[in-house]
């Protein structure tokens, strides 16, 4: 006789949640709501047991449910010609001819890297590794957008430190190369660092995985490392909750300190034995499904993958390998230790997938059974071959598996415009030709210097160096630029990869910061001459229950859903991560995009660098006025009624069109984008990159601080040879872009710009005599400053 | 010429060494390291990664591996072994070859490119590589710091038994002892060095400067056939 240790508490029964010791009842201690249990009991028409109730906790938690972004996550284009696979998967997945496909996803650690950085950095890059394996498909790269305080903080300091060598010591290990990615610095992301981690994966698609159980009567095969109590609440606690200053101040959440023991620890030789057994048993066809263990462990990928093939799975406790003496059934089912996986396996191919495991060392364990109930069931004591539970075993827990996963709670939350927000003006508006700026005295060579040798803009050598990049033989253009390029051995294609956000513009009109992300990372990737595949998005905001917050989320996905639709990118994929606030602070609304494009031949893809004397260089595309968010903005300061540069995504549509059309024709030397920093930065990297200078003339028609640093949109430095320039102009002309022609590459060793036009006189007599209307520059100077830029604001110089 | 690159659990440059020895011309074979069975490879690779996970020390358990006796075996035959990187710390833990490798000087994972100055090309791992030619390669280790005793180090180098050094301008990065980045056994048929070679085998990819190395094993090998 099994009995079921489930209190019912019969339908429609008020509910009357457990009480702990502390007085604090038990659901809101796992962090859910007094309504939400009250939903938990409609969905089962009873009260759920302890066990229960922690399984809701986990998987109802914000980092697990998307419950307050679902309903708007809906609105993102997803689908398309090319796509493999969309959102709900484990990652997406686009088509590159040939049998192939790119997987791709971004992924938020940002709460656990706050807490303990090394631990918290590394299982954010193993998790999005088993996302990728989960698809059946090899991981090739990684890329790690990586957002900080000030630097000259000594705890933000140390929050670098960790987070850079977390990153670096698991993607080294697994030998994937870190390709990419970016490190900004800036006063909302103090005490809430954001560590957003992109993996790329090359998948042949009759490999395609899907996490689900379909099949009644196959088996649930748990393989990896054994379950210890690290990350218990992972999701719950930590991920979906606000963090408390260091000493767990009035108004925050708990203290930094007492969320460690629900930080996860990683083991990347774990993972690189995972990986290596997933992707030999999916190539040898002996599996049905293929989930990974990350947030909320167990529970969730039971739940998600007996959900997603309409099956219900029994779960055998007892038989779950363990790390630790004494593990309570919550403990088992909600521990995040790293490194697990998830199989459906029919019993035929039992031996085969336990033999491939053992030859790596990786303990596996059958734990379970896919029945036709719906229900994922939890059991003690043992289970029969129809997945029912033996005579004298127990039932602990006994749930639709929907209702923990694709018919978990959903918030449309209350939403509020914060009132003292600026916003860009509308298309069309009267625009104000004038940047209201401090510029008396400006030498615009001065402020190159202090850009390009200033921690937003310098090299990032200083991270980078601690990553493999070329793990693997494929990198053919690695980390420091605005994109990496890869070549795929197979092929011959080349896979372009690029991350990026504009949390500076975000902070003043999320709605314009999420867009300007798009554009900008989807041009990273055109200007190598790649065709933009598609897009994966990483939201990271604060508090959802806050009304001016959940303006933000929304106005953040508008920015990405219309900018995605102006592009003609499917968002395939994608994270959301809340509560990123501490003590009532948020952060700047931060909108990270992933973009992975593909080249026909990778040997023909376009450098960002100078590459030849005697090159014409030009500007593609027009500036327009605005520099608050600016780099020149945050350095010298913005005028109060100054606003972002506006986005017009017809334009920057047609400017990608152009530069691959462009790169097809091969009439491209060089190509690179103008954003962080404007046209003078742009101009400036790929002269350092090179070794060689420009002799210039720069048209001012506003103002010089918008021309030379402003940082509109749409616009990308190149250079050519002279004979192609008539071929070059007919496209622009053909795609209705401006074109100006600069100068020439020169090997002077320096960058001279003079600025010429009637902005240019004007400004020049404005800023009184005695000061150059020239920014004219050694580049010996510039790549200095731009070298010891990271080391010296991080207190690392040698 | 026949290549076996040895798959220890934790390498993660073997698949990068079976493509470069290919490149260059030869039939390559993965050997799995619990099989202590070389399968008739004249040339052996201990490619680079974190073999065991490098939890105690680099290299420190890979040497315990079932196949480390049959690289000893043809070692001592005078069989051709070469270490890259993770592969080069397993030779010395193995006493392979002298010397250890010791944390970055910077305490640092050290990604970059360098340069190598090549001191011989009488030896099976130099023979085509022009006299003159500095290897442009990449590094990507964490324990790369080559020590030795002061009078060893002497004796090694006396004896030509440094066949790789870290050249400018990029220098040294780890702080090797006299800029030591390759090293030889007694009867230079092991060789070990840091840098990565089977990474930089094609234009495409920054260098193929690499090659040269592999290109000087096989083309060695079809001498010593013909």
């Amino acid at each position: 006789m099994t009995s079921l240790a489930v209190e019912s508490a019969g339908p429609g029964e008020p509910s009357e949640p457990t009480e702990r010791a502390s007085g604090e009842p038990r659901h809101r201690a796992l962090g859910l709501t007094d309504d939400e249990l009250a939903a938990i009991v409609e969905r089962l028409g009873r009260a759920p047991n302890d066990l229960e109730l922690a399984m809701f906790g986990v998987m109802w938690s914000e980092h697990c449910s998307y419950k307050s972004s679902r309903l708007l996550l809906r609105t993102l284009p997803s689908g398309g010609p090319g796509v493999v696979a969309g959102p709900g998967e484990n990652a997406g997945a686009m088509d590159l001819g040939g049998g192939l496909a790119v997987c791709f996803k971004l992924e938020s650690h940002n709460h656990p890297s706050a807490v303990e950085p090394f631990q918290g950095a590394a299982t954010g890059v193993g998790g999005i590794l088993r996302d990728i394996v989960a698809m059946g498909a090899r991981p090739i790269a990684i890329l790690d957008a990586l957002k900080f305080g000030p630097p000259d903080d000594p705890q933000v300091r140390h929050l670098v430190r960790g987070v850079v060598r977390g990153v670096g010591s698991y993607g080294n290990c697994v030998g994937v190369p870190t390709v990419g990615g970016e490190l900004v610095f800036e006063a909302s992301y103090r005490h809430d660092p954001l560590v957003n981690v992109m993996a790329v994966g090359l998948l042949e698609q009759r490999n395609l995985m899907r996490a689900a159980a379909t099949r009644v009567g196959d088996l649930a095969v748990l393989y990896g490392s054994p379950t210890g109590r690290d990350g218990i609440g992972g999701a719950s606690v930590l991920a979906s909750a606000t963090m408390g200053g260091a000493g767990g101040a009035p108004g925050g959440g708990a203290s930094v300190g007492s969320k460690r023991p629900s930080v996860q620890v990683g083991d990347p030789f774990a993972g690189k034995l995972l990986m290596e057994v997933s992707l030999e048993l999916v190539a040898a066809g002996l599996l049905e499904g293929l989930g990974d263990l990350g947030a909320a462990g167990l529970t969730c990928a039971a739940s998600e993958m007996a959900d997603r093939g309409g099956r219900g799975l029994s779960i055998d406790l007892d038989a779950v390998p363990r790390r630790a003496e004494g593990m309570t059934p919550d403990e088992v089912m909600t521990s995040e230790s790293q490194e697990r996986m998830l199989a459906i396996v029919a019993p035929e191919r039992l031996a085969e997938v336990q033999a491939v495991c053992a030859r790596w060392g990786l303990p596996a364990a059958v734990v379970g059974r896919v029945t036709d109930d719906r229900l994922l069931r939890i059991v003690t004591g043992g289970l029969d071959e129809h997945g029912e539970p033996r005579p004298g075993a127990t039932v602990l827990a006994s749930l639709p598996a929907a209702a923990l996963a694709s018919e978990a709670i959903v918030h449309d939350r209350a939403w509020r415009a914060p009132v003292r927000r600026r916003l860009a003006p509308a298309p069309g508006a009267p625009q104000v030709v004038h940047d209201g700026l401090p510029e008396r005295g400006m030498d615009p060579g001065l402020v190159l210097e202090a850009l390009l040798g200033g921690p937003e803009l310098g090299s990032r050598a200083w991270v980078s160096r601690q990553y493999d990049a070329t793990v693997g033989g494929d990198t053919v253009c690695g980390p420091q630029h605005g994109a990496a390029v890869l070549r795929l051995k197979a092929t011959g294609q080349g896979l372009v990869m690029a991350t990026d956000a504009c949390a500076a513009v975000g902070a003043l009109d999320p709605y314009l910061g999420a867009a300007l992300a798009v554009a900008e990372c989807s041009r990273n990737v055109a200007v190598t001459g790649a065709r933009p595949l598609g897009l994966t998005d990483g939201l990271n905001l604060g508090d959802p229950t806050r009304p001016e917050e959940a303006w933000a989320l929304r106005e953040a996905v508008r920015g990405v859903a219309d900018a995605a639709r102006g592009l003609g990118l499917p968002v395939v994929g994608g994270n959301v991560s809340l509560y990123n606030e501490a003590d009532g602070r948020p952060i700047a609304p931060t909108t990270q995009i992933g973009v992975v494009g593909l080249l026909d031949d990778a040997a023909r893809h376009v450098e960002p660098a100078f590459q030849a004397v005697g090159d014409i260089v030009a500007l593609l595309g027009t500036v327009v006025p605005g520099l608050a968010g600016s780099a020149y903005a945050a350095l010298a300061g913005a005028a109060p009624d100054d606003r972002p540069p506006t986005l017009d995504l017809a334009r920057e549509a047609a400017l990608q069109q152009l530069l691959v059309a462009a790169a097809e024709e091969g009439l491209l030397r060089s190509a690179q984008d103008v954003s962080g920093g404007g046209l003078a930065v742009a101009i400036a990297e790929a002269a350092i990159w090179s070794g060689l200078g420009v002799s210039l003339e720069l048209p001012v028609g506003s103002a010089p601080a918008i021309e030379l640093f402003g940082e509109s949109p749409s616009r990308a430095v190149v250079s050519l040879d002279p004979a192609a320039w008539p071929r070059l102009a007919a496209l622009a002309r053909q795609h209705g872009l401006p074109l100006t022609r600069l100068g020439t590459v020169v090997d002077s060793g320096r960058i001279l710009i003079r600025l010429v036009g009637e902005g240019a006189t004007g400004a020049a007599e404005d800023r009184g005599a005695g000061v150059a209307d020239a920014l004219d520059e050694p580049l010996a100077a510039l790549r200095s400053a731009w070298e010891r830029a990271l080391p010296r604001a991080l207190g690392e110089e040698t | 010429m026949k290549v076996g690159v040895i798959v220890f659990p934790g390498s993660n440059c073997d698949r990068d060494a079976l493509h470069a020895a290919r490149l260059a011309g030869a039939e390559a074979v993965a050997l799995w390291h619990e099989r202590p069975d070389l399968q008739g490879a004249e040339l052996v690779i201990l490619p680079g990664g974190f073999a065991h996970g490098d939890y105690l020390r680099a290299g420190a358990l890979a040497r315990f591996s079932p196949v480390m006796a049959a690289v000893r075996e043809h070692a001592e035959q005078g069989g051709l072994v070469l270490g890259i990187c993770n592969g080069f710390q397993v030779l010395t833990e193995a006493r392979l070859l002298p010397g250890a490798l010791l944390r970055n000087a910077s305490l640092r994972f050290e990604h970059r490119w360098v340069r190598l100055a090549v001191t011989r090309h009488d030896t099976p791992f130099s023979a085509a590589i022009p006299a003159g030619t500095m290897l442009r390669l990449p590094v990507a280790h964490g324990e790369g710091c080559y020590v030795l005793p002061d009078p060893e180090l002497d004796a090694l180098e006396a004896r030509g038994r440094v066949l790789f050094r870290y050249a400018l301008p990029e220098g040294n990065p780890n702080g090797s002892l006299r800029d030591v980045a390759g090293v030889l056994s007694e009867n230079g048929r092991v060789c070990g060095l840091m840098p990565h070679p089977e990474r930089a085998v094609e234009p495409l990819l920054g260098s193929d400067d690499g090659l040269l190395l592999f290109r000087s094993l096989v083309a060695g090998a079809a001498r010593m056939a013909a």
